[in-house]
């Protein structure tokens, strides 16, 4: 494509006799527009194409309330799971160095990139009844976690951990450690330092992880269906409810996606208010 | 755990080599200071002082030399259980708790209620007259009020040894003034050793009792302010000191410098320092008559306001200030670049050993 050099000109005359602020150039704002529409045109379709006459009853279904219900639950378990590993792990990753740290930050990071039923596919290996951990943890505990609710949690936890722990990490490095070295001098220990000093300082940082993991969580369907199935009250949440019935009842598939729309936009929006634009 | 109270032994206070070496720096300096007393370390930026401080501090491991502190050593302790107590040069106070919360984390971490911690904390803001913005955060405190927080919170851990990094740097210069006279007070009160950083003598000699001066990582002066003022021994100390300052050669009553011949009120032989004051210093457009002495050629490198009269920079056999009154320029008709006499009197130059 070809620059428009029209708009250009003008834009440079107009350069020497206001300083740099003016249009933004077409060359930004033209992608910028058309990026805008494309995110925005299929949730548009979503409403427009809703069964909106007959949405009270479908709403009222037992099947759509149980799925949102088990959705909001396990992507919220998966959060906590999140927060209490995945801090630790962004603070060892950020404030102590040891061989090994920058592999082990790569390899936190794999589940990024992976494509989720791959990650699954890799659960069900370890975790599974037959796999590596998942005999022992039948044999010893008793405890099976593929094709429960348990296992819903532990595919979202794998899936959404490294957004939580990357964003902490960052919070963690942009925080000024000297805060910390104050700390130590008035006599905290590393864990009270880490209780009443860092956490407290990155906190926004770690509440807009936590967003980015609880959305991450309720969206998963790979590592789910692949790990721990789909049997509705037990492991089928909404976004498997509405893959299923897209090949059955294409409206009622359209209805799930609109609930989940909703709960996602009205729970990320209040947090964002709160938390997210302060980081 | 438990911090000696200010019941405990007052003998000994600190006493310390600091060995710290880094690629391109390395610092080594022996410290005493008694309880009670004030120490400033002086020096320019990159020095070692902050780093001194650091180690004393516990957070930069020292690469050699000990710290003993009241007959105890220190170096051994983890910086969470050193009696000592840090005012930082941004203060650091943390944003997140209030004034109050601030100076009660030390008491806290020490293991105090925290109804103890905080009525600690309320006495110690109230004794540097914070009384009234216990519940402030720090962000809504001025900078001055910021420093006498900092203050309340490092005396709260009752140390032992107290470390000030710029105490003043962060103000500007009315609220220094009225801060500084405030934390000489508080200084004045505190019966442990105090170490304080700094590159503003004035501040080193209004708040300490002693002064040790660093560059480069080593001390080349100590002694009390008077003393440093009076017999600087580096060209950073005369600067600072406000002296012109150099290094020749004396010969009973006459000292040779770089060609230049002064005569001096002392009788000294061998190496020696010459000192005297930029106002001490006359400027001539010809050859003033009489002895020879005390006399060089210069040229004008630069002329600045300084207070009510005029600093001129000569360069030459020797590089010296000369302070004049603006009508002598006027007169002179001075302008950088001349070629000027300059004189000074016997009687106001000063010859030490060096």
């Amino acid at each position: 494509m070809r620059a428009h050099p029209g708009p250009r000109l003008r834009y440079g005359a107009r350069r020497t006799g206001r300083a740099v602020t003016g249009r933004p150039p077409w060359m930004l704002l033209v992608p910028a527009l058309a990026g805008t529409a494309f995110l925005v045109l299929p949730l548009a379709g979503l409403l427009v194409r809703a069964p909106w006459s007959t949405l009270p009853e479908r709403l009222a279904q037992p099947q759509v309330l149980q799925a949102l219900r088990l959705s909001l639950v396990t992507a919220t378990v998966a959060t906590g799971v999140c927060l209490l590993l995945g801090v630790p792990l962004a603070w060892l990753l950020a404030r102590t160095s040891f061989p090994g740290r920058r592999l082990l930050r790569a390899l936190i990071t794999v589940p990024l990139v992976l494509p989720p039923v791959v990650g699954g596919v890799a659960l069900l290996l370890v975790l599974g009844r037959r796999g590596l951990l998942g005999s022992w943890l039948e044999s010893a505990f008793g405890v099976t976690l593929p094709f429960t609710t348990a296992g819903v949690v532990v595919a979202e936890a794998f899936v959404a951990m490294p957004f939580l722990v990357i964003s902490v990490e960052g919070a963690l490095r942009a925080a000024d450690p000297r805060f910390e070295e104050a700390a130590a001098t008035l006599g905290a220990s590393r864990w009270t330092v880490f209780r009443r000093v860092t956490l407290p300082l990155i906190a926004p940082g770690v509440a807009a992880g936590a967003v980015l993991c609880w959305a991450r969580a309720l969206g998963e369907f790979g590592a789910t269906i692949t790990f721990a199935g789909n049997f509705p009250g037990t492991t089928q949440t909404m976004p498997l409810a509405v893959y299923l019935a897209l090949e059955t009842d294409p409206e009622a598939a359209v209805v799930l996606s609109l609930v989940l729309l909703a709960v996602s936009v009205l729970i990320l929006a209040g947090l964002r208010e709160r938390w997210v634009s302060r980081v | 755990m438990r911090r000696p109270g200010p019941d405990s032994p007052q003998h000994g206070g600190l006493r310390a080599r600091l060995a710290v070496e880094r690629p391109g720096f390395r610092l080594d300096v022996a410290l005493e200071v008694a309880a009670g007393e004030v120490v400033a370390l002086l020096g320019p930026n990159g020095a070692g002082k902050t780093t001194a401080l650091r180690a004393l501090a516990g957070l930069t491991p020292l690469t050699g030399g000990s710290i003993e502190l009241d007959g105890r050593a220190l170096h051994t302790l983890p910086a969470e259980r050193r009696p000592v107590g840090v005012v930082f040069q941004d203060y650091l106070l943390f944003p997140h708790l209030s004034a109050l919360d601030n100076v009660a984390f030390g008491p806290r971490c020490q293991g105090a209620s925290r109804a103890e911690a905080r009525r600690a904390a309320a006495e110690l803001l109230e004794r540097v007259g914070l009384a009234g913005h216990a519940s402030a955060r720090p962000r809504r405190l001025s900078g001055g009020q910021a420093q006498r927080v900092a203050l309340a919170r490092a005396l709260a851990v009752r140390p032992r040894l107290l470390l000030l990094d710029e105490p003043l740097a962060a103000l500007d210069a009315h609220t220094r003034l009225e801060i500084r006279s405030g934390l000489r007070r508080h200084l004045a009160d505190f019966d442990g050793a105090t170490v304080l950083v700094t590159h503003d003598p004035l501040d080193a000699m209004v708040l300490a009792d002693r002064l040790i001066v660093i560059e480069d990582g080593a001390v080349v002066q100590q002694g009390t302010a008077a003393e440093v003022a009076r017999r600087p021994r580096t060209r950073y100390v005369a600067r600072l000191v406000g002296l012109n300052l150099y290094r020749g050669a004396a010969d009973g009553p006459e000292v040779t410098v770089e060609g230049v011949v002064f005569s001096v009120t002392e009788r000294l032989h061998g190496p020696v320092f010459v000192a005297f004051s930029p106002a001490a210093v006359a400027l001539y457009r010809s050859r003033p008559d009489g002895s020879p002495r005390n006399l060089w050629r210069a040229r004008i490198d630069g002329i600045e306001r300084y207070g009510d009269n005029i600093r001129v920079h000569l360069d030459g056999p020797i590089t010296a200030s000369a302070d004049v009154t603006p009508a002598a320029v006027a007169d002179l008709g001075l302008s950088a670049g001349q070629e000027i006499w300059a004189a000074v009197k016997a009687t106001e130059t000063h010859a030490y050993p060096a």
